[in-house]
């Protein structure tokens, strides 16, 4: 592993003890994200990405292995890491400009310059208007980027995603997925996206880390040669179907155990 | 008419329908449907009201007994919060002591005055202290309450952000279960006037429940009812302070 990623996982495993059904979620797993690079993870239904999700994040222990952000290992939430959850996350007692100012004002910013900053980001996810608005005035869809956007208002150096749209439905997803590629492209940001989406993870990645079922290993890590600025026009180019295909073939025998067992 | 027109028509609609029971009963005594020898006249009661001014000093006993009650809720209010954060992180304490709290705020505290007037005197310090612990367990019930329902995602939030405990408690845990607190602070304010009123009612001391008392024993039934209408009248000026403060705190959830 390289002294240059950002991001970089080692050997790093999480066993839950027998009083938490024995299971080893993640497993020996190592991978690096570059500087600006966005990369996936994606794997079927309880591979044990969610729990990779929170040992990077710093919220959960691995039990083997290590973490490291610049070269510097994570042993709790670490500043240079912003986390977008995969359960809606805003506050229902703020209003839009002050979710997204939250991470400002805990740094001590004054308010007429951490709303000029916030102001930036809610107008980078396309919520300009909703300042005032509060949370149970929004749709899904505006809330989730509501939480993008407070997330990216801290400056994390490294985007962790944990399915972020995954409670929306299929064409908010993909205006989102728009959204995000925008992001990426303006901020020239280092993003982490945990998915299930196949389609998700061609549209927006560099790379695609694949994970297999239980225990979670790496199964593949597969480079995404599309050219960038990507569009939502990109999801009908024969080269994306080629790649859905591809991880399609890989996941299908893991999807097809994990459904084997959860039936069994 | 339309939905914003009648809500703010509702609160002359309660006015209005108080008038109307008292106009109701004002005209069942005259009719001698009620017994107007126990019940006086509504008239009579309200014509009281001058005198209970200058000669009761009402004013002051309307502000003692107000005091001692906002005194007792703050106390509760503090503590209770205390209690609560105290539950909610140690959940072994929350499971040994939650039903007994619960006991607590079913308890009849005011029947152990007497034990109060021995460790606090008889003073204002006693029915402070009665207020106190009567109002105490339903705000630490509806504080464990509602840290107990915040959504976990949300603390989350605050872990990955790094709030240290105190920011983590007043930006998060405190805002969640706001809605939780105030109804626990509403209750509060109920248990502890009611105790206090009580209380001077019991041992003959200070605001409006001496008055109550003193009236009641010289028979003058028009200021007895005109003194408990006073009371009524401290826990509506309560009530409404506290739903200004509410609706300027938690807007629009």
């Amino acid at each position: 592993m390289t002294d240059a990623a950002l991001l970089s996982v080692s050997r790093v495993t999480k066993r839950y003890g027998p009083r938490n059904g024995g299971l080893t979620a993640v497993d020996d797993m190592s991978f690096a994200v570059e500087r600006g690079e966005f990369v996936s993870v994606i794997g079927p239904s309880g591979c044990g990405k969610s729990t990779l999700f929170h040992i990077i994040g710093g919220l959960t222990q691995a039990t083997e292995g290590r973490v490291s952000v610049e070269g510097e290992a994570i042993t709790g939430p670490h500043p240079a890491i912003g986390m977008v959850f995969q359960e809606e996350s805003c506050f229902p007692w703020r209003n839009v400009i002050d979710n997204v100012a939250f991470p400002l004002e805990l740094a001590g910013q004054g308010r007429a310059s951490r709303h000029a900053t916030a102001q930036g980001f809610i107008d980078l996810v396309g919520l300009r208007g909703f300042e005032q608005r509060h949370p149970s005035e929004l749709s899904g869809g505006m809330r989730q980027r509501v939480c993008i956007a407070r997330t990216l208002a801290a400056r994390p150096r490294l985007l962790l995603m944990d399915e972020p749209f995954a409670s929306l439905d299929e064409q908010t997803r993909m205006l989102l997925g728009d959204k995000v590629l925008q992001i990426q492209q303006q901020l020239h940001q280092t993003t982490l996206l945990i998915t299930h989406s196949i389609t998700e993870a061609v549209q927006l990645s560099d790379r695609v880390i694949v994970m297999s079922y239980r225990p979670g290993r790496l199964k593949r890590t597969l480079a995404i040669n599309l050219p960038r600025p990507r569009t939502a026009d990109i999801l009908v180019s024969p080269e994306f179907g080629t790649y859905v295909a591809e991880l399609w073939n890989d996941l299908r025998q893991e999807a097809t155990r994990g459904l084997a067992e959860a039936e069994g | 008419m339309s939905a914003t027109r009648w809500q703010q028509a509702a609160p002359a609609l309660g006015v209005l329908l108080i008038v109307a029971l008292a106009a109701l009963l004002q005209f069942a005594i005259r009719a001698d449907w009620v017994d107007g020898y126990t019940v006086p006249l509504p008239s009579e009661v309200l014509a009281s009201l001058p005198r209970l001014f200058v000669e009761e000093h009402v004013l002051a006993r309307f502000a003692m007994t107000a005091g001692e009650t906002f005194a007792a809720a703050t106390m509760a209010l503090v503590a209770g919060l205390a209690f609560g954060i105290v539950l909610y992180r140690w959940p072994r304490l929350r499971a040994a002591f939650e039903p007994w709290v619960a006991v607590l705020a079913a308890a009849p505290l005011v029947l152990a005055y007497p034990l109060f007037l021995v460790l606090f005197g008889r003073g204002p310090l006693t029915i402070v202290v009665i207020g106190f612990a009567s109002a105490l367990a339903p705000v630490i019930l509806k504080t464990v309450e509602g840290f107990a329902a915040i959504r976990q995602v949300l603390l989350q939030v605050g872990r990955s952000m790094r709030l240290s405990p105190a920011q983590e408690f007043s930006l998060i845990l405190v805002p969640a279960a706001l809605p939780h607190i105030f109804t626990g602070l509403r209750l509060a304010l109920v248990f502890a006037l009611i105790n206090v009123v009580g209380v001077e009612f019991l041992i003959n001391l200070g605001g409006l429940g001496q008055l109550i008392g003193e009236l009641s024993e010289r028979y003058d039934l028009p200021g007895t009812w005109a003194a408990i209408g006073l009371v009524v009248l401290v826990s509506v000026l309560f009530f409404v302070v506290l739903d200004a403060g509410e609706r300027r705190l938690g807007r629009r959830r």
